[in-house]
C-alpha cells in the first residue's frame, strides 16, 4: 500500500505553510522529513494524518482518498507517535497502550481480553513488559516514546508516523528508537519521520524528503541525497562530513 | 471503591439519624426493615414519618446532588485535561443562576423558577459552545474555555441586573438564599425532576467511560487514534451539562463539590473513568449528605450549602495543591 500526498497545499486557515507537495511512502519504507524549523515538516505530517486538511491537493491511501475515510478506518491504517508528553493524569502504561485500540472498539466498548493480549504483546516487543502497571507519568522519557510506539503498534497500522522521535532522548535511547524504526520496517510497515539529525535519517530511513520554506528542496534514496552540498543548501550553513573506511558518512554541522 | 461505598453509606445513616428530631440506629433499621418485609415497623409512627417523609427526599436529593457535581467535574477535567476545572466552566451555573433570580424577580412559583434554571443553565453551555465553535483556532478546547469565562462573566452581570431591580424585602433575599444553595424546602415531588437528567447524564457518560480516557489526551492525539473528537465532545458537555443543571436548579449554586470529589475520586481509584465514575458519584453523594446534615444541625437557623461547601472546600483544596500538584506532572 502507499500513503501519497499530490500537489498538495499546506497550512492553516490564516496561512499558507507550503505549495506544490509530492511525496509517498510505500509499506515496508522508511521515509525521513529532514529540513530546518518552521520549514513545514509538521504541518506535512499533521496533513498526511489526515488530522489537518490539504488546501489544495489530495492525500491519498492506496486507491482512496484519505479524506473519504472516517477517523476510525484512517486510525487503523496509519498510527500517530507524538513527541512524547507530560500526561495530565496519571494512567498506567498498559492504559496508554490499551487506547490505541480504541479504532477496533465501538463507541460504547471497552478493551477486551484480545485487545489485553495484543497490548501485552507489543509491550513484550519493545521490552518494557515490566512497565505495564506503573503510571505513566512516572518513567523516564525513553520509557515514555517506547510506549508511545507501543501504543501506535497496538493500532495495527499498515503505517506509522513519527514526529522527532529521538528529539528530547538520551544518546541510548535514541539508537534504540532508531532500531525499532528499522524493525517497523523490517515487520512491513511504512515509517514516516521528522528528523534534525541527518544521521538519524542515514540511520533509519531508505529516503529523505528535504522541505525548506514549504517547498520541497530534495528527495531520494538516503545515500544519494544526503550530501554535503544538499545539507548545506538545506540549513544554510557550512557542514562537515567524515568518512569512515568502509565508506560510510556522517556529518557535523558548522 | 469500598472507602467511597463507605462514605456514602455514613452519610446516608448520619442524615437519617441526625436532627432536630433525633433517631436511633435501632429505629432507623426497624423503620428500614419494616419498608422492606412489609410488616408494620415496630417504632412510633413518629418516626418513620420523620425517615419516609421529611428526611427521606432531603437526603435522596443531597445524595443525587452531589454525585452529580461531582461527575460533571470528573468528566469536564478530563474532556479539558485541566484538574482545576469545575462543572459550571462553561457557564452552567451562572446560566442557571440567572434563569432562577429572573423566575423569583417574576414572581414565579417554585417550580417554574427550576425549570427556568434548569434551561437557563443548558442555554448558557449551548451558546457558549456555539460562540467557542465558531472562532476557528488551533486549540478549540483553549477557546471553548474562555468563552465559557466570558460568558459567564456576562450571565453574572445579568443576575447582579436582575438583583439590582428586585424588591429588596421580599424577592432580594429569596435571591440571595437560592444563589447560596440549600436543599431546605426540598420535597418528594422534587426527586423525579432532579433524578431523571441526573440518570440520563449519568448513564450516557458511563458508556463512554473509555471514550473519556482517550478523549483527556490531546486533541490530535485522540483523532489519531480514531476517535471523532467534535461530537464525542459535544455529547460529553451536553450529559455533564444536563445532571449539572438538574442540580443546581434544585439546589441553588454549590460550589466546590465538583472540584474537590473528583480529585479524591482520583487519588482513591486512579484516572481510569470506568472506576472514576462511579467513585466520584459515591464520594460526591456522601460529601454533600454530610455537608447537608451539618447545614441542619450546627445551628439554629439552617446554613447555607455553597457557604460550608466553600469552608471544607477551601482548606482542602490548599492542603491538595501543596501536596498532590507533583502527580500532575
Amino acid at each position: 500500500m502507499i500513503l501519497s500526498g499530490h500537489n498538495l497545499t499546506i497550512g492553516y486557515s490564516d496561512h499558507v505553510v507550503g505549495r506544490g507537495l509530492d511525496v509517498a511512502l510505500a509499506t515496508g519504507q522508511v521515509l525521513a522529513l529532514l529540513g530546518p524549523n518552521g520549514g513545514g515538516k509538521t504541518t506535512l505530517l499533521k496533513t498526511l494524518l489526515g488530522l489537518l486538511a490539504p488546501q489544495s491537493g489530495e492525500v491519498r491511501l492506496g486507491d482512496r482518498a484519505l479524506a473519504s475515510l472516517t477517523s476510525r478506518e484512517r486510525a487503523r491504517l496509519i498510527a500517530y507517535v507524538p513527541q512524547f508528553h507530560v500526561a495530565t493524569f496519571a494512567f498506567t502504561v498498559e492504559a496508554v497502550v490499551l487506547m490505541g485500540r480504541t479504532a477496533h472498539g465501538n463507541l460504547f466498548s471497552r478493551p477486551s481480553s484480545a485487545d489485553r493480549a495484543i497490548a501485552a504483546r507489543v509491550l513484550e516487543r519493545f521490552g518494557i513488559a515490566h512497565l505495564r502497571e506503573r503510571p505513566y507519568t512516572m518513567i523516564s522519557g525513553g520509557e515514555r516514546q517506547l510506549v508511545l510506539l507501543a501504543r501506535a503498534l497496538a493500532q495495527e497500522p499498515q503505517f506509522v508516523v513519527l514526529d522527532e522521535p529521538t528529539a528530547s532522548l538520551d544518546f541510548g535511547n535514541q539508537g534504540k528508537v532508531l532500531r525499532e524504526i528499522r524493525a517497523l520496517a523490517a515487520s512491513g510497515h511504512g515509517v514516516l519521520f521528522t528528523t534534525h539529525d541527518p544521521n538519524h535519517a542515514m540511520r533509519a530511513a531508505d529516503r529523505a524528503y528535504l522541505l525548506r520554506d514549504g517547498a520541497r528542496v530534495g528527495e531520494g534514496a538516503i545515500g544519494l541525497i544526503l550530501n554535503k552540498a544538499q545539507l548545506e543548501r538545506l540549513y544554510g550553513t557550512s557542514i562537515e562530513t567524515v568518512n569512515d573506511s568502509t565508506g560510510r558518512t556522517a556529518f557535523l554541522p558548522g | 471503591m469500598a472507602v467511597a461505598s463507605a462514605v456514602l453509606v455514613a452519610g446516608l445513616l448520619l442524615a437519617l439519624m441526625v436532627g432536630r428530631y433525633p433517631v436511633s440506629f435501632a429505629e432507623l433499621f426497624g423503620v428500614i426493615a419494616g419498608k422492606l418485609t412489609g410488616h408494620a415497623p415496630a417504632v412510633p409512627s413518629a418516626v418513620e414519618n420523620v425517615v419516609w417523609q421529611v428526611r427521606g427526599p432531603r437526603v435522596a436529593s443531597a445524595a443525587l446532588v452531589g454525585a452529580a457535581l461531582a461527575i460533571a467535574g470528573t468528566a469536564f477535567q478530563g474532556l479539558f485535561r485541566n484538574p482545576l476545572v469545575s462543572p459550571d466552566i462553561l457557564g452552567a451555573s451562572s446560566g442557571a443562576a440567572l434563569g432562577a433570580v429572573l423566575g423569583i424577580y417574576f414572581s414565579l412559583g417554585v417550580f417554574a423558577i427550576q425549570a427556568f434554571a434548569f434551561v437557563g443553565g443548558l442555554v448558557a453551555v449551548a451558546a457558549v459552545y456555539v460562540i467557542g465553535g465558531a472562532v476557528r483556532a488551533r486549540d478549540p478546547i483553549l477557546v471553548l474555555v474562555l468563552t465559557g469565562v466570558v460568558i459567564g462573566a456576562l450571565l453574572g452581570a445579568g443576575v447582579g441586573m436582575v438583583k439590582y431591580l428586585a424588591d429588596p424585602y421580599g424577592q432580594l433575599p429569596a435571591m440571595t438564599f437560592w444563589l447560596l444553595g440549600s436543599l431546605a424546602s426540598i420535597g418528594a415531588r422534587d426527586i423525579a425532576p432532579l433524578g431523571v437528567p441526573v440518570a440520563l447524564g449519568t448513564l450516557l457518560l458511563l458508556a463512554l467511560r473509555w471514550r473519556l480516557n482517550v478523549m483527556s489526551l490531546p486533541d490530535e492525539e485522540a483523532r489519531a487514534l480514531g476517535l471523532p473528537t467534535g461530537p464525542l465532545r459535544v455529547a460529553i458537555v451536553a450529559a455533564a451539562t444536563l445532571v449539572t443543571s438538574a442540580s443546581v436548579a434544585t439546589a441553588g449554586v454549590i460550589g466546590w463539590v465538583g472540584l474537590v470529589v473528583p480529585h479524591i475520586a482520583r487519588t482513591l481509584v486512579g484516572p481510569d473513568f470506568g472506576r472514576l465514575i462511579p467513585a466520584t458519584a459515591l464520594l460526591g453523594g456522601g460529601f454533600l449528605l454530610l455537608i447537608d446534615t451539618l447545614a441542619r444541625t450546627v445551628s439554629a437557623v439552617e446554613i447555607p450549602l455553597g457557604i460550608l461547601t466553600a469552608l471544607v472546600g477551601t482548606p482542602f483544596f490548599i492542603w491538595l495543591l501543596a501536596s498532590v500538584s507533583k502527580t500532575w506532572s
